[in-house]
């Protein structure tokens, strides 16, 4: 009779255990080491990188192959036709004036629109006195839009050699002019200085609305204030300071007075207290006659 | 004895410096199997030490990340007689619970069996200079003990200070403070063969290891086998290993005796294998499976089937009945427990108050072993297991490894010994730099 188990057999061999040898031990301990374990799963693959990279670029003729197939590679991608700019298309400019841009732009099409510094083809663009601003882009479709905010010309400025020249509002040259018919349209102003005072200008210009037909223009004076000169070669000088409120009163004094369709010289309004009227001498003549001042008629 | 007292205080500083890295292995260096494992120190510990409650023996303040235990080769009665094999068994050991903790430890604190340890009772006077008890004095009245001759070639591996008395007080446990005219001091000294610590010492400098420690594993066995009531009252604990077996006798928290008998499990074996003409290995798998020390009418019909690869078919089909292997079994268990029995009897065991004796070891694990020790060494017999430390593997928490566990507790938090006390300046040899140093240092 057997136990329930039933009878067992005794053959194996204990678990083998081997020992490691010296160097494995060494090794096993070496490698849980934190320093040696950083050093070798970094600072190994960094040294190996860094060396190979050290190894292949010391050679000045693999370097230069390198460079040469890098901008070889680079050239081909940005001369693709999709990347060629072909035309330049200007918006917004009058056809004298876009013609003028497509001669400044300069580039030599076509051209790659890596190539183009747009920076640069802006800066030259608005270097034109007539372009107030001038914006770039590459479009679809190899097209180098130019869109073009044009200055307008409000005032005309007559120089001391009689050239002319088309101001805008903020007094920057727009372009010259050949005649003043050309334009008669635009108010004249003349004077060194001028065009730095373009808005004072434009106001004294708006004042002057009721007597606009007689007048001829304003001269700069002394770069400080304005004659507003109108035909028969009337004079009203305005002061520095306060222009505009000054010839307002003159315009109050002539709708009540009709005093510019006297024989008046000049109107002086520099000193606010004490304006002055200047009478022509036949006028002044007549005036003492009437008051029974013998003169000598001369024309003082 | 200078010369000892550095290198245990050596041995103390390699474990602070183990300490401040967080990791140290504790090795025990059995005849039947070599265990490691890995300790890791979190810093503090992180139980609070409230009333009554005590850090736990320091136990909470470390963790076991790795284990590993290998078959012992090169070991007899717990002395290691092949230097080469050990050390091979030492590495396997430590590589395998580096590999599980996946740290390198570089400090290792190691328990061995053999070495026929011999206690000593040692006592000292000292006349205190200033009436409060220093630190120096508790180090002079340990100095002041006198050493019997330990034999040629023996070393001392333990020296605790046991009790403390001040004038006509004693029982003191830490005596620093208080206020007496004479402090005496009963101290326990361990000593062993110096060649078995120098092999093993050896053995770990090939691993590439640091010694941050040593302990007899009766001592360890001790520590982590019996419960603190135990230790406290008054308890022996027998570890029966695989080539001896350790006898501790621990009294108020401090073993005051310990001793080996060269007799263990692996006497089993090899009767069973003599007995039966088997193999060790398969004498080893019979006594554990099927090895017991009480006989039933139903182990006569439980039959063994021993195996054999001779090509012989009446010898390779031989049975016996468990009978006959507990009837080869229970002498030499028997023997072995009447050897212990007398070193007990011997060290005057029987006077103690309390009669507890606790079995452990991977022998311990016998069924019947309670019944038949009971029957030998008195009424009040329990077969022990290790305390539960943090983090250990079930396979190493049984009554095998009750030295392993112990030696983790001595690691975390070992008593005071006797070099943990600076030497007194009156002890070094005299016209000594050293001494004119320390005197400056005591006297300013």
């Amino acid at each position: 009779m057997q136990s329930l188990g039933g009878p067992r057999v005794y053959t194996r061999q204990p678990r083998r255990d081997p020992a490691p040898s010296r160097w494995q031990y060494r090794m096993q301990r070496l490698w849980l080491t934190p320093l040696f374990r950083v050093l070798f799963r970094v600072g190994l693959p960094c040294f190996v990188i860094a060396m190979v990279v050290g190894i292949y670029a010391s050679d000045e003729g693999r370097r230069a192959a390198l460079t040469g197939t890098f901008t070889e590679l680079k050239e081909k991608f940005q001369n693709r036709p999709e990347f060629m700019v072909g035309l330049v298309s200007v918006e917004g400019a009058s056809p004298e004036l876009a013609e003028a841009i497509r001669a400044r732009v300069g580039l030599k099409l076509p051209l790659s629109s890596f190539d183009i510094d747009l920076d640069a083809v802006k800066a030259r663009v608005e270097e034109l006195d007539a372009v107030a601003n001038a914006e770039l882009r590459v479009r679809s479709g190899g097209v180098l839009q130019v869109l073009i905010t044009e200055r307008m010309p409000v005032l005309l400025w007559r120089l001391e050699d009689e050239r002319l020249e088309m101001l805008d509002e903020t007094g920057h040259r727009v372009a010259g002019l050949a005649a003043r018919t050309d334009r008669p349209d635009l108010p004249l102003v003349a004077g060194a200085g001028a065009d730095v005072a373009t808005g004072e200008a434009l106001e004294i210009f708006a004042a002057a609305q009721p007597i606009l037909p007689r007048v001829r223009g304003l001269v700069r004076v002394g770069e400080r204030r304005w004659d507003l000169v109108l035909d028969r070669n009337q004079k009203i000088l305005l002061p520095a300071e306060n222009a505009v409120a000054a010839l307002e009163r003159l315009m109050a004094l002539d709708k009540a007075e009709d005093l510019l369709a006297r024989d008046v010289l000049s109107v002086d309004l520099r000193n606010e207290k004490r304006p002055v009227l200047r009478l022509a001498p036949y006028a002044l003549n007549e005036h003492r006659k009437a008051q029974g001042i013998d003169t000598s008629g001369s024309e003082l | 004895m200078t010369g000892l007292y550095q290198s245990q205080r050596a041995m103390r500083h390699m474990r602070r410096a183990a300490m401040q890295r967080g990791v140290v292995a504790v090795l025990d260096v059995g005849t039947s199997k070599i265990a490691c494992l890995i300790l890791r120190f979190d810093g503090p510990e992180r139980l609070r030490e409230v009333d009554g409650v005590g850090p736990m023996a320091g136990q909470s303040s470390f963790r076991v990340i790795g284990a590993a235990t290998t078959r012992s080769r090169g070991v007899k009665f717990g002395e290691i007689a092949v230097m080469n094999e050990t050390e091979r068994a030492i590495r396997t050991a430590v590589q395998a619970a580096q590999k599980m903790a996946n740290v390198r430890v570089d400090h290792v604190i190691a328990c061995f069996s053999g070495a026929e340890p011999r206690s000593y009772g040692l006592a000292g006077e000292w006349d205190l200079q200033d009436s409060v008890v220093t630190e120096q004095d508790v180090a002079r009245v340990l100095s002041a003990c006198d050493v019997p001759d330990l034999g040629p070639g023996r070393e001392v591996l333990h020296a605790q200070p046991v009790n403390f008395a001040l004038d006509h007080r004693t029982g003191l446990g830490d005596p620093r403070g208080q206020i007496g005219n004479r402090l005496a001091c009963d101290m326990h000294l361990l000593s062993v063969e110096g060649s078995v610590v120098q092999n093993l010492l050896y053995c770990i400098k090939r691993c590439d290891l640091e010694l941050a420690g040593i302990a007899s594993s009766a001592y360890v066995s001790g520590i982590s086998s019996l419960v603190e009531d135990e230790q406290e009252l008054g308890a022996a604990c027998i570890d029966m290993g695989g080539g001896s077996t350790g006898i501790s006798i621990f009294m108020k928290k401090h073993m005051i005796y310990a001793d080996s008998v060269r007799m263990g499990g692996d006497h089993v074996t090899s009767d069973i294998s003599k007995g039966l003409h088997i193999p060790t290995a398969v004498a080893e798998k019979i006594k554990t499976k099927h090895g017991g020390v009480y006989a039933t009418s139903m182990d006569d019909r439980e039959m063994i089937e021993m195996g054999g690869e001779s090509g012989d078919w009446e010898k390779d089909r031989r049975q016996i009945s468990r009978t006959e292997l507990i009837g080869i079994m229970r002498p030499r268990v028997e023997e072995i427990l009447e050897e212990a029995r007398s070193r007990l009897d011997a060290a005057g065991f029987d006077h103690l108050p309390s009669q507890q004796i606790v079995l452990t070891g991977g022998a311990s694990q016998i069924p019947g072993l309670d019944g038949l020790a009971a029957r030998i060494l008195g009424q009040q017999v329990r077969l022990g297991r290790p305390l539960r430390v943090q983090g250990l593997p079930q396979a190493a928490t049984g009554a095998a490894f009750a030295s392993a566990v112990g030696l983790c507790l001595f690691a975390a938090h070992p008593q005071d010994e006797w070099w943990d006390f600076e030497i007194p300046s009156e002890r070094y040899p005299a016209r000594s730099l050293k001494r004119a140093f320390k005197w400056f240092k005591d006297n300013w």
